[in-house]
């Protein structure tokens, strides 16, 4: 798998390029700049970028702007984009063409590798991965406005959560230790408390579920 | 309605676009007028208590005397100081000029007080802070120094010339005409028994009085006499005022000195106070638990050989040890500057403030530029302040946050529809925010009566670029 990796300081790049190696995947370039990243993205057209939001020379959202630029003259071209912080105004601009293939994490995600990877995976499969933190923002909202996260179960406020995480429900069995049937019976109901329709389809799912919290 | 300002701005201080003066410290907090001056007259003829006017006219008559004294104290001192200045030459002028100047200075302040209450404001004490002196000769000098340079010296120099003169015709032309119109009104009386005694005539003001029917003349101008200095006591006690506060108020400039000093120590002093926080967290946060990582790291090699599966554990908690540290790291950042407002600017940085609020708010954001780094900063927390304060008290629906540039200055309006009723005085947030947006000359007003709305005005004279 083709990865390209923009993040501009050196001991970061370094260790992203040897953990996605050791994962086999491709990093066929990795650059340390804004410029540099839409002209690779474009160039290389790769299964995934990993991208650092704050890169020079401005050091400010540069990484954000090229990734997203990318997207405009690439459609669909997946995007994972690492931040020491997370802000649900960064999550919804990268969610708003609806089309996929999108990651947002904290830099500290990276300590679990294992996770980490599943992670870049999943958006190279156009799917989501959304940040526990931009989630747990969302719901916090939530609480206050809709009223409807009140009738949800402990257990089904779990299921969205990592549903909203963009996880599919194999993985969310897994992480609960339950049934994927039973995964499946919760993520039904919540759907009818929350008057969601439902759909088989995980990433426009996330999608449905991101659009409601919001 | 429950109006409260930054608490250096009193109301009747202009905008910061009026010739950028904004948040002058003009001190002139209004003291109901109680004295004989108050109020003159204007219950006269309503018929409510003309006995008490007719005693406040009286009392506006007399007030004139202690006036003249007073003057006459300030001339004295002014001649006594202007000789301490002249003594400065030979050494005993250092003894003399800041001793004189504290005796002259109080004495003024009577005049002030005094005029304070005539016209119903007071008049704030216009002198430089005293500075932190030396002991000896140096300090002496020092204070001397002090005294000399500071203009509301002159100026009270040149009160005590013209007080003398103008004060005391001021003050005593109601007496005079008062007590000269007794004195006519007593001719009838006195014509026979002293007049006609010593020779038979006599001239009052214009009347020449040779007989009764002229005495009786006399004592009908006398009474107008009278009359007038009964009708202008209070004016001429308003216009003693005035004058007084024409030269004894602090002027312009001395006002915006008193501010740019009182908000450059308070910028100064909370600046060092956020430096002094920043180092406690990192010291007690993010170091602390570097440290524990080290230590962890290290038993860790230590155990390596002996016991493999405990260094896993070790391991796991060290990188949760680590993620914690990052956490505490971020939020530290985000309170001193939050990365969005880095990236974006106001706008966007107040529009990720809204979506973070458990409130529903809208944010109406147009700016066609960017102000200066810290005049962003600043209001950014003063929304965030707002709108923490509205989710904790007011419980609204809907919040509506306008951002806007306009008259050279950057104005923000959060408005919510909750409960109302909040008082800024009491706020100890509302109150840091007021001080660091009068470091820029800005203002922060709350209107919230009770049952709301509450709107939270602010504007900060800035340019953008």
């Amino acid at each position: 798998m083709r990865v390209v990796l923009a993040e501009d300081l050196f001991l970061l790049r370094d260790g992203l390029v040897r953990l996605l190696e050791s994962y086999d995947f491709e990093v066929v370039a990795a650059v340390d700049n804004g410029p540099s990243l839409l002209q690779a993205l474009v160039e290389h057209r790769p299964d995934v970028a990993v991208v650092d939001v704050r890169l020079p020379p401005t050091f400010t959202d540069e990484g954000l702007q090229a990734a997203l630029e990318a997207r405009r003259q690439v459609p669909g071209l997946p995007v994972l984009v690492l931040s020491q912080y997370v802000e649900q105004l960064y999550a919804r601009e990268l969610l708003a063409d609806g089309s996929g293939g999108i990651g947002y994490l904290l830099k500290d995600r990276v300590f679990d590798p294992d996770q980490f990877v599943d992670a870049v995976r999943r958006v190279a499969g156009g799917g989501t991965a959304m940040d526990p933190d931009v989630v747990a923002r969302l719901f916090a909202k939530d609480v206050h406005q809709h009223g409807a996260m009140g009738r949800l179960t402990p257990r089904e406020r779990e299921v969205l959560a990592l549903m909203a995480e963009g996880r599919s429900n194999a993985a969310i069995a897994q992480r609960l230790v339950v049934t994927e049937r039973a995964v499946i019976k919760h993520t039904s109901n919540l759907f009818a408390k929350l008057g969601l329709s439902p759909s088989d389809d995980d990433n426009r799912r996330v999608l449905a579920v991101l659009a409601y919290l919001r | 309605m429950r109006r409260d300002q930054a608490d250096s701005c009193p109301d009747g201080c202009g905008t910061p676009s009026d010739e950028g003066n904004g948040t002058m410290n003009l001190g002139t907090g209004t003291d109901p007028g109680t004295g004989p001056g108050a109020d003159p007259g204007t219950d006269m003829g309503t018929g409510i208590s003309t006995r008490t006017a007719l005693g406040n006219r009286l009392r506006s008559v007399v007030a004139g005397l202690p006036v003249v004294a007073v003057a006459l104290a300030e001339l004295v001192l002014c001649t006594l100081f202007l000789t301490g200045v002249a003594l400065l030459g030979v050494g005993l002028g250092l003894l003399l000029v800041p001793l004189l100047a504290v005796a002259l200075r109080a004495t003024v302040n009577v005049s002030r007080r005094t005029a304070g209450r005539w016209s119903g404001t007071r008049i704030p004490e216009p002198y430089l802070p005293a500075p932190d002196h030396e002991p000896g000769l140096k300090g002496r000098w020092q204070r001397t120094h002090w005294v000399l340079t500071d203009p509301a010296t002159w100026r009270d120099l040149g009160w005590a010339l013209v007080n003398p003169v103008v004060g005391a015709v001021l003050a005593l032309l109601p007496l005079s005409l008062v007590l000269g119109g007794l004195g006519g009104m007593l001719m009838p009386a006195m014509y026979r028994p002293v007049i006609d005694a010593n020779g038979g005539a006599n001239w009052y003001l214009f009347v020449r009085v040779t007989d009764l029917t002229t005495a009786w003349l006399a004592a009908g101008v006398g009474l107008l006499g009278l009359l007038a200095g009964l009708a202008v006591g209070p004016w001429t006690l308003r216009a003693h005022a005035a004058l007084a506060r024409k030269l004894l108020a602090p002027t312009r400039t001395a006002q915006r000195m008193q501010h740019l000093t009182e908000t450059r120590s308070e910028a100064v002093h909370s600046s060092a106070a956020e430096l002094r926080r920043i180092e406690r967290d990192l010291h007690d946060g993010a170091q602390a638990r570097l440290v524990a990582l080290g230590m962890n790291l290290g038993v860790a090699e230590q155990l390596l050989k002996k016991d493999p599966e405990a260094v896993g554990a070790i391991l796991a908690d060290t990188r949760k040890a680590s993620a914690t540290a990052l956490t505490e790291l971020r939020d530290l950042i985000r309170g001193i500057h939050p990365p969005v407002l880095a990236d974006r600017g106001l706008a966007d940085a107040v529009r990720a403030l809204a979506l973070d609020s458990p409130l529903e708010v809208t944010v109406n954001a147009e700016l066609p530029g960017r102000p200066e780094a810290p005049v962003e900063s600043a209001v950014y927390f003063a929304v965030s302040e707002t709108l923490t304060n509205a989710a904790k008290h007011a419980a609204p629906d809907t919040v509506i946050v306008d951002l806007w540039y306009a008259e050279g200055a950057l104005r923000g309006r959060v408005t919510d529809d909750g409960r109302g009723g909040a008082d800024a005085s009491r706020g100890s947030g509302i109150r840091g925010v007021q001080r660091r947006l009068a470091g820029f000359d800005g203002l922060l007003s709350v209107d919230s009566p009770d049952g709301g709305p509450t709107i939270v005005t602010m504007e900060v004279p800035c340019e953008l670029s």
